[in-house]
């Protein structure tokens, strides 16, 4: 038995039965860990230690008859969540030696439900990419072909669920940073409404826009791990005061009732997209064939806005982060540049050699959108574009319960293809960052491959807190979806 | 919208960020691009349209102003660079 390819839902009744222990699971994927992650790059940090002795606890407890919704189940973070003792890069070598002295709410939560956590997951630095090529460290390969990207910017999150280094992981989305390496890696990927999830102890970028949320290999899955990170949190105002379901009610609802009466909305700004590749327009066609044959009435909405949400993302998500990352002056905690003159000098020289390229120029970019003489035409003019966005999909959202289009508009591409162009880069991100100017929920399941062997996504969105709709389809779909992409061979 | 070299310089001093001749000039053609790219938003009508709230939430959040019990200096400054017993140093500010 190939204990790292087991599911959640799988290990936790092997484990229950005592069949195997988590002592074995654990060992089996740092073994995995041992024997790919040189190529693949998936970590930044492996906790073993601290994993095999949380496996022995989890052993003991499960001896006792004990249950938990996690116990014993090996899951890997992105570096942006902050773990007590274990450090928390962010991808960044500005905060390469931070020991973070609390467990960010998502991250206490996993272990309050028995999770393993096997360690800290590579990552575009501070979140901003698309590529996990903006790491401060390492690149990150995807395992489908190593020449490609993972995808990002929780690239490290999803190569590690794909390579079965870890059972499953929970990465953050900013403009898509769960859904596309979720979609590049051939797996499962949700963004939960904002608010749903806590992001307390999650290192900020855009905070209006950043959403924690699991990756993992099946639909099911999701839904385990969404019952355990969901709720309200005191500790963060943004976090939503309503009660979470229990998602995986939205399965069994499959099971019991399909998802016949069930009303897909397909964007008409969306169809024949420049860029769109022929492949993923392919694979999307096929989709919407499997969800129809699922008796899905399929019903065409305009999202009016639409050529202008890239626009307006990269407005208001680099003044977020040029706002957020002020912070990291060399003083409360991070590396601090020697020799400098005077206190200025000292953040100057803390910061531009903390910083990579990608965050200085988004910085950059914040800062001037936010200067004054500036700030009307750039961040005001594309905060007021995003409740349009925001209003579109309310309207869109009239006529159906859920929306589909592809995750990404192409599948992976190669490693350094678009390491010198912002701007294409950017531009990859079309139709998931819409839904995080609106705060919906939005789900990434994998829907074909490419000629080249590497897998495509359908991307699935609802209403605000109505993620128990987007799993329910998303469950249909992949229950009945003829070319599941399986697992890379490594 | 081409952004000069002297803008990016003082965009770099306001966020405290040291750049050398080299980015500046590779910094100013890529935000000239990106800015470029971002004119379409002056096509949008936000005549009349409120500028966007938190994301999901419509309502002010309350709490109770309650004292909670806190981590403490030193818990606090685990992770300063440099310190002075419960306080943080940094390079001499005047003169």
């Amino acid at each position: 038995m190939d204990l790292h390819a087991l599911t959640i839902d799988q290990a936790k009744k092997l484990l229950a039965s005592r069949e195997i222990s988590s002592v074995d699971l654990v060992s089996a994927m740092l073994d995995r860990i041992d024997a790919h992650d040189a190529k693949v790059g998936a970590f930044i940090t492996v906790d073993r230690e601290g994993a095999l002795a949380a496996a022995s606890e989890a052993d003991a407890r499960l001896a006792k008859g004990e249950d938990a919704p996690l116990l014993g189940i090996p899951v890997a973070l992105k570096d942006l969540l902050c773990t007590t003792g274990v450090r928390t890069t962010c991808g960044s070598k500005i905060l390469e030696d931070f020991v973070p002295t609390y467990d960010a709410t998502s991250v206490a939560l996993l272990k309050a439900a028995g999770a393993v956590i096997l360690g800290k997951t590579n990552m575009d630095e501070f979140g901003m990419g698309s590529s996990t090529e903006n790491s401060g460290f390492h690149v990150t390969r995807n395992p489908w072909n190593l020449d490609h990207v993972p995808g990002g910017s929780s690239g490290g999150s999803a190569a590690a669920v794909a390579a079965q280094m870890c059972t499953a992981s929970l990465g953050t989305d900013t403009g898509g940073s769960i859904r596309q390496p979720a979609s590049h890696c051939g797996i499962v990927g949700l963004k939960p409404t904002y608010g749903r999830v806590s992001r307390f102890g999650l290192v900020s970028y855009a905070s209006s826009l950043d959403q924690i949320g699991p990756i993992t290999r099946t639909v099911r899955d999701a839904a385990i791990m969404m019952n355990v990170i969901a709720g309200h949190d005191p500790k963060d105002s943004t976090s939503a005061a309503v009660d979470a379901p229990d998602f995986t009610s939205a399965l069994d609802a499959f099971d019991s009732q399909g998802l016949s009466g069930m009303k897909a909305g397909i964007p008409k700004e969306y169809l024949g997209m420049e860029g769109l590749s022929p492949e993923v327009e392919k694979a999307f066609t096929d989709a919407r064939k499997v969800l129809e044959d699922l008796g899905v009435e399929i019903v065409e909405v305009s999202l009016p806005h639409t050529a202008y949400a890239v626009a307006a993302y990269y407005v208001l998500a680099p003044s977020e982060a040029s706002s957020n990352l002020a912070r990291y002056d060399g003083v409360k905690y991070g590396a601090r540049q020697k020799g400098a003159d005077g206190l200025i000098d000292m953040y100057k020289k803390t910061r531009s050699k903390g910083f990579g390229p990608e965050v200085q120029r988004r910085i950059i970019m914040g800062t001037y959108a936010l200067s004054a003489g500036y700030y009307d035409e750039y961040y005001g003019r594309a905060s007021r574009v995003r409740t349009l966005i925001m209003d579109d999909f309310s309207k869109a959202f009239e006529g159906c319960d859920i929306i589909i289009s592809p995750v990404a508009p192409t599948p992976a591409f190669k490693i350094g293809e678009n390491v010198d162009d912002p701007l294409t880069m950017y531009l990859s991100d079309i139709f998931t960052l819409s839904a995080n100017m609106a705060g919906i929920p939005g789900l990434s399941v994998p829907c074909g491959v490419s000629k080249n062997g590497l897998p495509m996504g359908l991307q699935i969105l609802g209403k605000r807190f109505d993620e128990m709709s987007v799993i329910r389809a998303g469950y249909g779909f992949e229950q009945s979806a003829p070319s599941f992409p399986g697992l890379p061979e490594l | 919208m081409k952004i000069s070299k002297e803008d990016v310089e003082h965009m770099a001093h306001l966020a405290r960020l040291e750049v050398d001749d080299s980015l500046v000039e590779k910094l100013s053609t890529q935000v000239s691009g990106i800015l470029d790219y971002i004119d379409i938003l002056k096509n949008a009508d936000v005549s009349g349209v409120p500028l966007a709230s938190g994301a999901a939430l419509q309502t002010n959040v309350f709490r109770q102003d309650k004292v909670e019990p806190s981590p403490g200096p030193s818990v606090t400054l685990t992770n300063a660079p440099d310190r002075d017993d419960d306080f943080y140093t940094v390079p001499k500010v005047v003169g």
